[in-house]
């Protein structure tokens, strides 16, 4: 395999080989990417605007990264580079909102959600203005760059927000359709994006409602709620357990806050066990969002799986997956030891 | 275009500035605390903004091409609320409730409650970046209202603002006009003493700024300074350093660190009522107790 032909998933399944360059130099040179989320992002938005004159776009200094270059290219007039300046650049945004415009503002998850936590609380959620906040390179996705950026906590400061909708995009066909509903949604949103790199999991735009789960593969003896990222790794794991006779049912719990409880409640009545998966804080996240509903239920074996609560260790992104046991083998092993307390 | 300025005469800005501070007097003692002397820094600059400088429609809080207005420094807006229901927003009797459970008019004000307010403020150092976004929307939707954003001079500590300036000045927001209440105190002391904002004409001339520098109780000097912005969208963003007393218009408020927030009582509060209504005298500058 050369390093042009390289298949993403294998750098983010950690299988690739030291000869397999990490940079995808394609990714900074302007040919977008379909099957990548944030490669996809500044096309769609720029589709959205072709025919909604309310949609703005803003970034921090990020618009190679996070593509939104390529709406730039196509909408320079609706289009703010804020430079390194995130809680300013979220101010304005919300002051643009205002005056009935749509601002999408996107930079990395770990500057957007955390440095701009204060900003999009006051002037965004509080005053209910359309901003979409769009974070890229969520979870530790940014591998040896560092805790500095990683964004481990976001969901966890985010959703205990009022008035703001907060969505994990699974892949770029679940990133497209986030952003189609997003441009009608009455209050301010986070999108919580991975690297660019997620492995396909929808293989068409699909239908999608914030607040109903999609339900991707139904079982009888466990429930793995998953999102972001950890949905094709629980899949993956789902159909490794299917080999050894045991059947995994598998929920993208996109929608974190104004979550789906019904299905929450489902897994538990329909599996008797619900093990979450996430790319985040074991603190905090969508594992405790869940377990919040499941409070209020009769006990069945739970466990939230995510990263332990200290930050993490420096490494490429598929070698972290791996050592955090949120690759499908991890994912797997996980299920297996909730499964044991089941039976 | 945007409508004219209109000239409403120094007698009613006068009256409508003593109005505010009144209000203010009396709105506190419902709420049991005040923000009274950082409204009275800024009440003749309130005064003009809204019965002379703005184009405003209260029939039509929403009217897009209104001039807007963004009170950065919101602990100030129990001078703000008397001044929307005067003009015709609400009720004037709405301010009643001031406070009290279940009011739209708490200490820092509520967009989504208080119709006429152009955007929720509170948290220092957010004001100019909302400016900043409105001034950037009319661009791109080509409108040509004003913004006009007040700000603390205390606030100016705040990192923020500073983003905001610059990218302003980077934008080229001529239709961007900051307000800077430059009343020398902040909670903890006389602002050279705790942060220095000084040379601030220095500061925002630097981040490409057109500074003009006034006394901020004179309201003729204020009114020459409004008359001198600018119009249309593309130049430099516009900022008048408005020098104030914290406290203006009591005697035993002015430049007194006791009264950011305070509570006038008994004889007290018909004292300050009787001494507001006399109208300004002289400021005299003693310590800051």
């Amino acid at each position: 395999m050369t390093t042009d032909m390289q298949d993403e998933s294998e750098i983010f399944r950690g299988t690739t080989t030291g000869a397999t360059r990490l940079r995808d130099a394609r990714s900074v040179r302007g040919t977008p990417r379909a099957g990548m989320p944030a490669f996809v992002l500044g096309e769609e938005l720029a589709d959205l605007a072709d025919r909604d004159p309310r949609i703005v776009v803003a970034t921090a200094d990020l618009a190679s990264a996070n593509r939104t270059n390529d709406f730039r290219d196509r909408h320079p007039d609706r289009f703010v580079n804020f430079s390194i300046a995130e809680k300013n650049m979220i101010t304005a945004a919300a002051g643009m909102a205002s005056t009935g415009l749509i601002p999408y503002v996107a930079t990395f998850a770990s500057f957007a959600a955390l440095l701009g936590a204060e900003a999009i609380r006051t002037d965004c959620a509080y005053p209910r203005m359309k901003v979409r906040i769009i974070g890229s390179h969520s979870g530790m996705s940014m591998g040896f760059y560092g805790s500095s950026h990683h964004a481990l906590e976001d969901l966890g400061m985010m959703r205990c927000m009022a008035d703001l909708t907060v969505v994990c995009a699974t892949d770029a066909n679940h990133l497209r359709a986030i952003l189609r509903a997003s441009v009608e949604h009455p209050e301010a949103m986070y999108i919580r994006l991975g690297r660019g790199r997620d492995p396909v999991v929808y293989d068409s735009v699909p239908d999608i409602a914030f607040g109903k789960a999609i339900r991707l593969r139904d079982g009888t003896d466990l429930t793995i709620i998953a999102c972001g990222s950890q949905v094709r790794a629980s899949l993956d794991a789902a159909e490794a357990l299917a080999a050894q006779g045991v059947s995994v049912r598998v929920v993208d719990m996109f929608t974190i806050d104004r979550m789906d409880a019904d299905e929450i409640r489902a897994a538990a009545q329909d599996t008797g066990a619900i093990l979450t998966v996430e790319e985040h804080n074991v603190t905090g996240g969508m594992g405790s969002a869940v377990a919040e509903v499941l409070l209020d239920l009769p006990r069945i074996p739970f466990r939230k799986h995510g990263v332990p609560d200290r930050y993490v260790e420096v490494g490429p992104p598929a070698a972290l997956y791996t050592h955090y046991k949120l690759d499908a083998a991890g994912v797997a092993e996980v299920a297996r030891e909730l499964l044991a307390r089941k039976n | 275009m945007t409508p004219p300025v209109t000239n409403v005469g120094l007698p009613l800005l006068e009256d409508r500035a003593k109005f505010i501070r009144t209000e203010t007097v009396r709105l506190s003692r419902i709420a049991g605390a005040g923000h009274y002397s950082s409204t009275f820094s800024c009440a003749e600059l309130l005064a003009v903004l809204y019965y002379e400088q703005m184009a405003i429609e209260p029939a039509q809080p929403d009217w897009p091409d209104r001039d807007r207005f963004v009170m950065s420094k919101g602990h100030a807006a129990i001078g703000l609320y008397p001044v929307l229901a005067d003009l015709g927003f609400y009720d004037p009797s709405e301010l009643d409730t001031y406070t009290r459970l279940g009011s739209k008019y708490g200490d820092h004000p509520d967009m989504k409650k208080v119709r006429g307010l152009d955007f929720s403020s509170g948290s220092l150092g957010h004001g100019l970046s909302v400016g900043l976004g409105l001034a950037l929307a009319a661009r791109m939707t080509q409108r040509d209202y004003m913004t006009y954003v007040l700000l603390g001079d205390g606030e100016l500590s705040e990192g923020q603002i500073w983003e905001a300036a610059n990218a302003a000045g980077h934008f080229g927001l001529q239709h961007l006009v900051a307000i800077v209440d430059r009343n020398g105190l902040s909670i903890d002391g006389h602002t050279e003493d705790v942060m220095s904002v000084e040379p601030l004409h220095d500061r925002f001339a630097a981040f490409g700024w057109d500074v003009q520098r006034i006394d901020g109780h004179d309201l003729t000097a204020i009114r020459t300074a409004f008359g001198a912005l600018k119009r249309g969208g593309q130049g430099k963003p516009q900022v008048i350093i408005a020098d104030t007393v914290k406290g203006r218009g009591v005697a035993r408020m002015e430049m007194s660190l006791d009264w950011h927030v305070g509570n006038l009582v008994g004889d007290d509060y018909d004292d300050v009522m009787a001494e507001l209504d006399a109208g300004l005298k002289p400021f005299v500058a003693e310590p800051v107790s």
